[in-house]
């Protein structure tokens, strides 16, 4: 178990400018956690921070144990994948895991199978539709059987379709055990997918709820604003 | 007109009657370039990828020297090879000026910055895509570089010929450092030189010839693998 983790007075800055102001909060294991934000809030960064991929300028970021890099995977806003098939992809992520080479295959089909992929497994991922892409980038973070998944606005730029894919993935994830934390500005996905909410605005961690309660009666302001759609900035 | 399509004439049928001295003076010319090229892209693709991807104090430094390197007269770098080998040189004891060895050192300083920097600016532009999933799947340094120049592999198919044009296209070098002796270190561009100025322009206009054949087809041929490559891979 690497849960929870805990962040204490955690600043980021990046060009002169603040990015993330002092949050502290604890995630621990269970409820999926949507990070929730207008475009600038900081959602990418805080990922990014807990994930390891930045360094906090001040502020702790701390999980249970040391050991995390291969207990947590990332899915991007927009796949990176590699000038390999979609098999390859997968077996090359279980390698830099160090998963022994005579079981790489073997997960990596059953992991392109529980997205659906499995016909595609011998095609170039690059020429894969941007859907198939963002499920082969799920495929290659549920072979590596993480204990948390951090997901970046993975439906950002896909159709509907292709993101009640994704959904339904991310919601087999979640039935499987993973951890999840995933940034969102999509309203109905966090109400679909998330127990919790953490609201972002301005770097600042203005408010924590379960979805029903942020939802139903947010407690701040720049919440409520966010949550009619309205600009609180304006 | 007359002297010019009679020469073209003469060139004609010296290409085609396959004749010895010209063939001689097109393996010689092939041969050193070729292996200069072999030794530049051995040394300046690892080169070209660690300053890509490395981060060390004087980076910026290093990449502006390496643009400006590509750009290197070849009289320039041809007098600084014969400095060295001369007999008066620190390595005249190896006495290998006016051989074609002589010839392939010369070559070889000319291209390696181009084929290093083409790659590094190659390498570094892949980084920037590519670096966050790499290392939030926990490939880093050499390993990640390694990725990085396999991915790209195409790519630096383009830098590499463009050290093998500059190689076999320059005369500078290879006539102060080979001598162009007759039947030694005789190669296509030192002898078209030689024979303009002597006034035997059949010899001179069917090297031009060849030359400017082999330059199209290895470009075609390099973006025929190119295309499929794009088509294959994405």
């Amino acid at each position: 178990m690497i849960l929870p983790l805990k962040l204490e007075d955690v600043f980021f800055v990046a060009g002169g400018r603040v990015i993330i102001e002092r949050i502290s909060a604890e995630i621990s294991a269970g409820p999926s956690t949507i990070i929730l934000g207008a475009n600038g809030a900081g959602k990418s960064v805080l990922m990014r921070l807990m994930h390891g991929l930045l360094a906090p300028a001040s502020g702790k970021i701390v999980w249970r144990s040391n050991d995390t890099a291969r207990l947590q995977a990332m899915v991007f806003q927009r796949p990176v994948l590699l000038r390999r098939s979609a098999l390859a992809n997968v077996t090359y992520a279980l390698k830099l895991a160090r998963v022994p080479h005579a079981e790489r295959e073997r997960l990596a089909l059953e992991a392109l199978e529980s997205v659906g992929l499995a016909a595609f497994a011998r095609r170039p991922a690059r020429v894969l539709s941007g859907g198939e892409q963002q499920r082969l980038a799920l495929a290659r973070a549920w072979a590596l059987h993480p204990e948390v998944l951090f997901l970046d606005e993975p439906t950002a730029s896909l159709d509907p379709t292709a993101s009640r894919e994704i959904e339904r993935v991310i919601q087999a994830f979640d039935a499987a055990g993973t951890k999840i934390i995933m940034a969102t500005h999509n309203l109905g996905q966090a109400r679909r997918l998330g127990d919790e909410v953490l609201f972002l605005h301005q770097g600042r961690l203005v408010e924590r709820a379960p979805v029903e309660q942020f939802f139903s009666r947010p407690a701040s302001p720049e919440a409520a604003a966010f949550i009619k759609g309205e600009l609180p900035w304006v | 007109m007359e002297g010019l399509i009679h020469a073209a004439r003469s060139a004609l049928r010296l290409i085609f009657s396959g004749d010895a001295t010209l063939g001689g003076i097109v393996l010689l010319s092939l041969g050193v370039s070729l292996s200069a090229v072999l030794v530049a892209t051995l040394v300046g693709l690892p080169l070209g990828a660690a300053i890509g991807v490395g981060r060390f104090p004087g980076r910026r430094a290093v990449v502006v020297l390496l643009n400006a390197l590509m750009g290197l007269p070849p009289v320039v770098v041809g007098l600084f090879v014969y400095l060295m080998l001369s007999r008066a040189g620190p390595l005249g004891s190896l006495g290998i000026l006016f051989t074609p060895t002589a010839m392939v050192i010369a070559q070889t300083i000319l291209i390696l910055p181009i084929i290093a920097a083409l790659c590094r600016q190659a390498v570094e532009d892949a980084w920037t895509e590519y670096e966050e999933q790499l290392r939030s799947l926990g490939a880093t340094g050499v390993s990640a570089a390694l990725t990085l120049v396999w991915e790209i592999r195409f790519s630096l198919l383009t830098a590499v010929l463009a050290g093998l044009g500059r190689a076999s296209a320059e005369v500078g070098a290879v006539m102060i450092v080979g001598g162009n002796i007759d039947g030694v270190t005789r190669v296509m561009t030192t002898t078209i030189a030689l024979e303009t100025s002597k006034g035997d322009l059949p010899l001179a206009l069917a090297l031009g010839l060849v030359l400017i054949l082999l330059v199209i087809a290895l470009n075609a041929a390099a973006a025929y693998v190119k295309d499929a490559a794009q088509r294959r891979y994405g």
